[in-house]
């Protein structure tokens, strides 16, 4: 039986560790390598990387930290943050990422996950949505790290982003990222209503009973966290734990 | 040391396979040719993608011939094993012709692709399968699997809507639909236990 991933989520810039509320106030949280050593060794199912620089030298050092990662961390990485084009991509996947996340280029133009999708297979393109809520059950897709509203409907754009070839949704809530009070349980209804493709719940961990609401009533395949990990105040087992508890399938601690 | 060769098509992830093959002791190389292969004790066939460009990426570069005729282990993961097969769904493409049998997409799905960390349900033993727990786990990225004309060449199942063979052999030929590379220690003992067929089919020749 398939398990619902626990995922940790590492923003990573100029080869380090950084979280804030997602993009102000960032603090210094480590090593990306060890820290992804440690979400493995504690159970981790996934191990995100996204590269909040996102500059020509900030690539680079991401380049090596996956690289560094891939050789060392033996479960799934999934890379994400100024992927612009398939040559991208490639570069990505070569460095050791087994999934490459794309957002506001995709957004600009959604030909993107199709020529990805065609050259490396939908399984490993993941679309990255950030959403903010405009009303009932309503959300705006925004882009350049959750600066940018676009104004386009975020369901409308889950369907377009996985009919052009994404294979999976990484939808964050910008109106939870940070607040440590759930995920937003609706948005996750609604987008994996809408879509075929597995959906990484983001943004809202606190505690270890959101990750089960996020998959019992949300619908979402996997759930992923961060500050929550890396500052010890959620136990990746203990979240594990809570969720097998609730009936939820997952892959046992080794 | 056992020599193995990694095959390099151009696309895929290359480094957690290669240092999990070193980690259990083999001396490996990345072969972007066939000239590449000559000596070696065991080959690696990886693969994400499509079936279809990477088909082509192996024929233009002359591989075809060479892995139809290999005498050592050859060893298929994900779209590589898919390769051992006649021919794909996805794009109706021709693949190497080593197995009977087509790869077609997974039917009756919850969702698709099948992606995550599924268990294996073990139809007989195994020399890769030494080792491991009943019901181990292994992760997954896929929409496709393979459909081999004999059932008799399927090893392992996992169910996803429906079971699909997970892990087939014919002799020498073996492959996984899962990454033994991303699956952390099962995946890693699975490596190692084909670095240790190959030197014990080294030895033996």
């Amino acid at each position: 039986m398939l398990r619902r991933r626990v995922v940790a989520c590492l923003d990573v810039r100029d080869g380090r560790v950084v979280k804030g509320t997602r993009f102000i106030d960032l603090v210094d949280e480590g090593d990306p390598v060890a820290l992804a050593a440690r979400y493995a060794a504690e159970g981790a199912d996934e191990i995100v990387y996204l590269d909040i620089a996102a500059s020509p030298e900030g690539r680079a050092t991401l380049l090596e930290v996956v690289r560094e990662t891939a050789s060392q961390v033996f479960v799934p990485l999934t890379v994400g943050g100024g992927v612009r084009s398939p040559e991208d991509m490639r570069a990505t996947l070569r460095a050791g990422a087994d999934k490459v996340a794309v957002n506001t280029a995709a957004v600009q133009r959604p030909q993107l996950l199709t020529e990805c999708a065609r050259q490396f297979g939908r399984q490993c393109v993941v679309l990255a949505i950030d959403a903010g809520r405009t009303g009932q059950d309503r959300w705006e897709v925004y882009v350049n790290g959750g600066r940018q509203p676009t104004g386009i409907d975020l369901v409308s754009w889950a369907r377009a982003g996985t009919e052009h070839g994404a294979g999976e949704i990484l939808l964050t809530s910008m109106d939870r990222d940070g607040t440590q009070e759930g995920f937003d349980v609706e948005q996750l209804r609604a987008v994996s209503g809408a879509v075929e493709v597995p959906i990484i719940a983001s943004g809202g961990a606190g505690r270890a009973d959101h990750f089960v609401e996020a998959v019992v009533e949300g619908g979402a395949d996997a759930v992923l966290a961060a500050s929550v990990f890396h500052r010890r105040q959620l136990e990746i087992g203990a979240v594990k734990a809570a969720m097998a508890a609730a009936g939820v399938p997952v892959r046992e601690v080794a | 040391m056992t020599a193995l060769a990694i095959i390099d098509h151009g696309a895929g992830n290359l480094v957690s396979i290669g240092q999990a093959l070193e980690r259990a002791g083999a001396d490996v190389r990345v072969a972007d040719r066939p000239a590449d292969l000559a000596g070696v004790s065991g080959v690696v066939l990886p693969g994400v993608g499509s079936t279809g460009t990477t088909m082509e990426r192996l024929t233009s570069a002359g591989f075809a011939g060479p892995l139809a005729e290999l005498d050592v282990p050859l060893f298929g993961i994900c779209v590589g094993l898919q390769l051992f097969f006649d021919t794909a769904e996805e794009d109706g493409s021709r693949c190497l012709g080593l197995i009977e049998g087509s790869v077609e997409r997974l039917q009756d799905t919850p969702r698709l692709p099948h992606i995550g960390w599924n268990d294996l349900e073990i139809l007989r033993p195994d020399p890769l399968l030494v080792g491991l727990k009943e019901r181990p786990t292994f992760y997954f990225v896929h929409s496709y699997a393979p459909v081999p004309s004999d059932p008799d060449v399927v090893v392992a199942v996992a169910e996803y809507g429906m079971p699909f063979p997970a892990m087939v052999r014919t002799g020498r030929r073996v492959g996984v639909q899962f990454h033994p590379e991303r699956s952390g220690r099962n995946g890693a003992l699975l490596l190692a236990n084909f670095v240790a067929e190959c030197g014990e089919a080294a030895d033996a020749a």
